[in-house]
């Protein structure tokens, strides 16, 4: 069946994942429904111990059978140990038909990689996959279809009862010994746990994992003992110098900077640009560079930020330091400014579930207060669609992350990307994979010039007035083709290995087994 | 013939581009320099000079690099590369041909040469391809003048710090003061011969304050333009160069004001009450197309 | 052309792409390799062999490891491994001729 982005998604498909198609980003608004609810073991008696010895004795504890679904998050980032040591155990215990139900996965993971291949993990449910993980399912080694959804969409999953956790493993930098559990005051320091929340409310079964037992009570909690069944102490639970990098050094790519310059300068020529105004960046080299140029428009015309949103990194936090931004409402950090800042900041940076950032079906997430969202993609097209996860050669190498929840939410979504990357056009007739509906797109900049969505004939003002050179997108396209020539569509192989969840739970788009490319004659 | 148009064209900015490096020439007008200067001789490595010369070709006959000015930077002529640097430079179609290491008229003379017969070899109008000299010595400095005369196709003289200060027995201080000298003659002998003028680049990508002072000062030597090793540099070199709006409200008045009295047959010319000369009218045609290049003047006089 | 010699030219940097070519004794083969062969693989191809074609090189083995290389340099790396292994590199190239 053809879906509102044009995108034919094979009815087996539907079938095998009981999903219907995407049917266009705001039609669920006002629907009315129930949400799940986890089933509880309650502690009344005050004798009994939360302490586990290990990690083999939660899960048994757990009582996870073949089959069950076992959660994570992603706040470790790259420097994360507990995917691997939650999946090694399940392993060793000989389970199989497991799904793994993480907000992101990485290349910290790569060492999960065999229990796909040997049937211990037959269903991934991610935000998006790199690394080995993204080969795997690429080629076709994951039994069933792997779902790729938005941090947003993900949070509606768990609370409409889509997906149902068994158990959720949560790495938390402190705990105390009745599960009150926080993102700071230990060795590997995150700043903030907000995707695992829904997973603490809504899993039968939680397990706290830390490296850092601290005395009762270990208060104000991320999550609270509430929800939390188990705690394990481990040795060590990521990769500090991983967790919280050092803040990135700024840019001097011109290109990049060429970019920024086109980015503020439509910002502040839009009409948002106001006392109060609400934003939300990235943190590629071009996202700080243009946050930085900002910075210096917002001191020259007494303009402040009311609220920036979503992963922050040191930019964002000295704008903040400085007055420019009222509160820093946060969801994951990006480095060490950011985790010291949100212990050094309580009243002005705030950490925030994955409900409130961004969960489409609840009663008004924070994207939808969203001024200016600004965001990179692998390629744009024709259509304003975005593709975020899939590269070149068809390869899941990317995640939806917030992409699609905050275009949906901001007033003015604008997407930044150099117009040629190598020998790969970022604009393009059709994206290889849709991540993001064109529907939520109204700006694209690249270094050659910028093209507004003529679905928001309001912005082109701004755009004229930008600096950068206005053309329509099908001319930004030509402009790409014309200096490396008419892509040819990648050519996969039948098997659909995975599909990209639309923020509701619908399907946007499918990938399928990625194929080695066989020359015409 | 020369293209005089061609020959007198506004060069503040001229990007320094290695040719044996893909990524830096495929798109280079993206940072919109006046001049890209598309390097065979010190950024290339000995063993790929050869390798060089096919990368620019293709370069200068398939890339369409948007009215950028593409000068090539051949290798010098006491080198074995220089005589097949100028058959692809001319056959490739490039618009200037820098020769370094310039002493004296005669180099310019033998580059002339090779290039007149290129021309012929290639079925190229003769003049198609312009001359620019890298003075890089005490005696190319104290030659200036000779050599800013030296041909029709010279477009100017530029100055190269970095080996013109071995020579000088000294080293760039990034005070200026060993580079005075050569600056002021070259700047001189340029004016005097009616061509233009080009400064030395300035390495210390760090020192953007520093970078931005000195191109005030080159600016207010009389300069044409600065050579550039970073295209971050280029935004400041034309921020600099772009005339105040009463400096264009000025040139306008001059302009017009002579145009229309030569019309009238009239030689006395007055502006805002005063009197001014004829030799107002080129300085403020300059000034003009300084800001029309800068996006800050829209009028037609240039 | 005859090839003399194995000879290669280009890098392994983004942009550019390392062509190596070698004598052989039965025709063309090529070996092609690239980031964006599902996009251009077609076209790098007609590239390389166009060129061969341009310089009468009948018998080579040719390897291209692409590196998202627009069609300009790999044109130039194709020609200036040809050349290379026929020691005719430096000098008297047949600009706008074979070359072009």
């Amino acid at each position: 069946m053809i879906n509102a982005v044009g995108r034919d998604i094979p009815e087996e498909v539907m079938a095998a994942t009981g999903r219907d198609i995407f049917r266009g980003t705001y039609v669920n608004d006002n629907k009315e429904y129930t949400k799940a609810a986890p089933t509880v073991r309650a502690v009344c008696d005050p004798k009994r111990s939360k302490m586990v010895a290990s990690i083999r004795e939660a899960i048994e504890k757990c009582g996870l059978k073949d089959g069950s679904t076992v959660s994570f998050h992603h706040h470790f980032r790259e420097g994360d140990y507990i995917v691997n040591m939650v999946m090694t155990e399940i392993h060793e215990m000989g389970l199989k038909d497991i799904t793994v139900c993480a907000s992101s996965l990485g290349k910290a993971h790569d060492a999960i990689v065999p229990f796909i291949e040997d049937g211990t993990i037959t269903s991934i449910y991610s935000s998006g996959v790199r690394g080995k993980i993204g080969e795997a399912i690429s080629n076709g080694k994951l039994k069933n279809i792997a779902v790729m959804y938005s941090h947003g969409g993900r949070v509606r999953a768990i609370e409409e009862g889509r997906i149902h956790i068994d158990a959720a493993f949560i790495g938390a930098p402190t705990a105390d010994e009745y599960g009150n559990l926080r993102a700071n005051g230990g060795k590997s320091n995150c700043g903030v746990l907000s995707y695992a929340y829904a997973d603490a409310q809504y899993a039968d079964k939680v397990v706290a994992i830390t490296d850092t037992l601290v005395p009762f009570p270990n208060i104000p909690a991320s999550i609270s003992m509430v929800n939390v069944d188990y705690v394990c102490v481990v040795d060590e639970i990521g990769n500090p110098n991983k967790i919280a990098t050092g803040a990135a050094k700024p840019t001097t790519d011109l290109r990049k900077l060429l970019m920024a310059q086109y980015c503020t300068d439509f910002v502040v020529a839009a009409p948002y640009y106001k006392d109060g105004f609400v934003y939300q960046t990235g943190v590629g080299g071009a996202s700080i560079a243009s946050t930085i140029y900002l910075a210096e428009k917002m001191r020259k015309d007494n303009i402040h930020m009311s609220l920036g949103l979503g992963g922050i990194a040191t930019p964002m936090v000295r704008l903040m330091e400085e007055g420019l931004i009222g509160k820093l409402v946060d969801t994951q950090d990006f480095d060490l400014g950011a985790v010291e800042s949100i212990q050094a900041h309580p009243d002005r940076h705030i950490e925030i579930t994955g409900s409130e950032y961004a969960n489409p079906m609840n009663k008004g997430a924070y994207v939808n207060k969203l001024d200016y969202v600004i965001l990179a993609a692998l390629e744009v097209d024709t259509h304003f669609n975005c593709n975020v996860i899939t590269d070149s050669t068809g390869l899941i190498t990317g995640a939806q992350g917030g992409h699609p929840d905050t275009a949906a939410g901001a007033k003015c979504t604008i997407v930044i990307s150099p117009l040629v990357q190598g020998r790969s056009p970022a604009v393009c007739t059709d994206v290889t994979t849709v991540t993001t509906p064109g529907e939520t797109v109204d700006v694209v900049i690249t270094d050659y010039g910028i093209a507004v969505n003529p679905a928001r004939p309001d912005l082109m003002e701004a755009a004229k007035n930008c600096g950068a050179p206005l053309y329509t997108i099908e001319e930004l396209r030509d402009i790409a083709y014309s200096i490396v020539g008419e892509p040819r569509k990648i050519k996969f192989g039948e098997k659909v290995v995975g599909i990209v969840e639309a923020r509701d739970g619908t399907i946007i788009d499918v990938v399928r087994q990625m194929q080695e490319y066989v020359f015409d004659d | 013939m020369i293209d005089e148009s061609k020959k007198k064209r506004l060069r503040r900015s001229m990007l320094f581009l290695n040719c044996q490096k893909p990524s830096l020439i495929r798109d280079p007008y993206v940072y919109k320099p006046d001049s890209i200067m598309l390097d065979l001789e010190d950024a290339v490595a000995e063993n790929q000079k050869d390798a060089a010369r096919f990368s620019l070709y293709h370069a200068l006959q398939e890339i369409n690099y948007r009215g950028v000015e593409r000068v090539v930077r051949i290798n010098g002529i006491d080198t074995p590369h220089w005589q097949e640097d100028i058959r692809v430079c001319v056959a490739g179609g490039c618009d200037v041909i820098r020769i370094p290491k310039c002493t004296c008229a005669n180099d310019v003379a033998i580059v002339e040469e090779a290039v007149y017969n290129a021309e012929k070899e290639f079925g190229k109008e003769e003049g198609s391809v312009l001359l620019m000299a890298a003075l890089e010595s005490c005696l190319g400095v104290i030659n200036a003048f000779e050599i800013c005369k030296s041909s029709e196709r010279l477009i100017g003289v530029a100055l190269s710090g970095g080996d013109y200060t071995k020579d000088l027995q000294t080293h760039i201080t990034f005070t200026g003061i060993e580079l005075a000298g050569a600056r002021q003659q070259m700047i001189i002998a340029a004016r005097a011969a009616g061509v233009q003028c080009f400064d030395t680049v300035f390495t210390n990508l760090d020192d953007m304050e520093g970078f931005e002072a000195e191109t005030e000062m080159i600016k207010l030597m009389g300069f044409d333009g600065k050579s550039l090793v970073n295209p971050r540099q280029i935004p400041v070199v034309h921020k600099v160069f772009t005339p105040t709006k009463k400096e264009i409200i000025t040139a306008e008045k001059i302009v017009r004001e002579i145009d229309t009295k030569k019309a009238l047959g009239i030689g006395v010319f007055t502006v805002d009450g005063k009197m001014i000369d004829i030799a107002f009218y080129d300085g403020a045609k300059r000034t003009l197309m300084l800001a029309k290049a800068a996006g800050v003047y829209e009028g037609d006089l240039v | 052309m005859e090839l003399l010699h194995a000879a290669s030219a280009g890098t392994m940097e983004s942009s550019d792409a390392l062509v190596t070519v070698s004598p052989a004794e039965n025709g063309i083969s090529l070996s092609i390799t690239s980031p964006v062969i599902h996009q251009y693989g077609e076209q790098i191809k007609k590239v390389v062999l166009e060129r061969l074609e341009a310089l009468e090189v009948k018998n080579a083995e040719i390897t291209v490891v692409d590196k998202g290389a627009l069609d300009c340099t790999l044109k130039a790396r194709v020609e200036g491994a040809v050349f290379r292994a026929c020691d005719a590199a430096d000098a008297g190239i047949p600009w706008g001729g074979a070359v072009k």
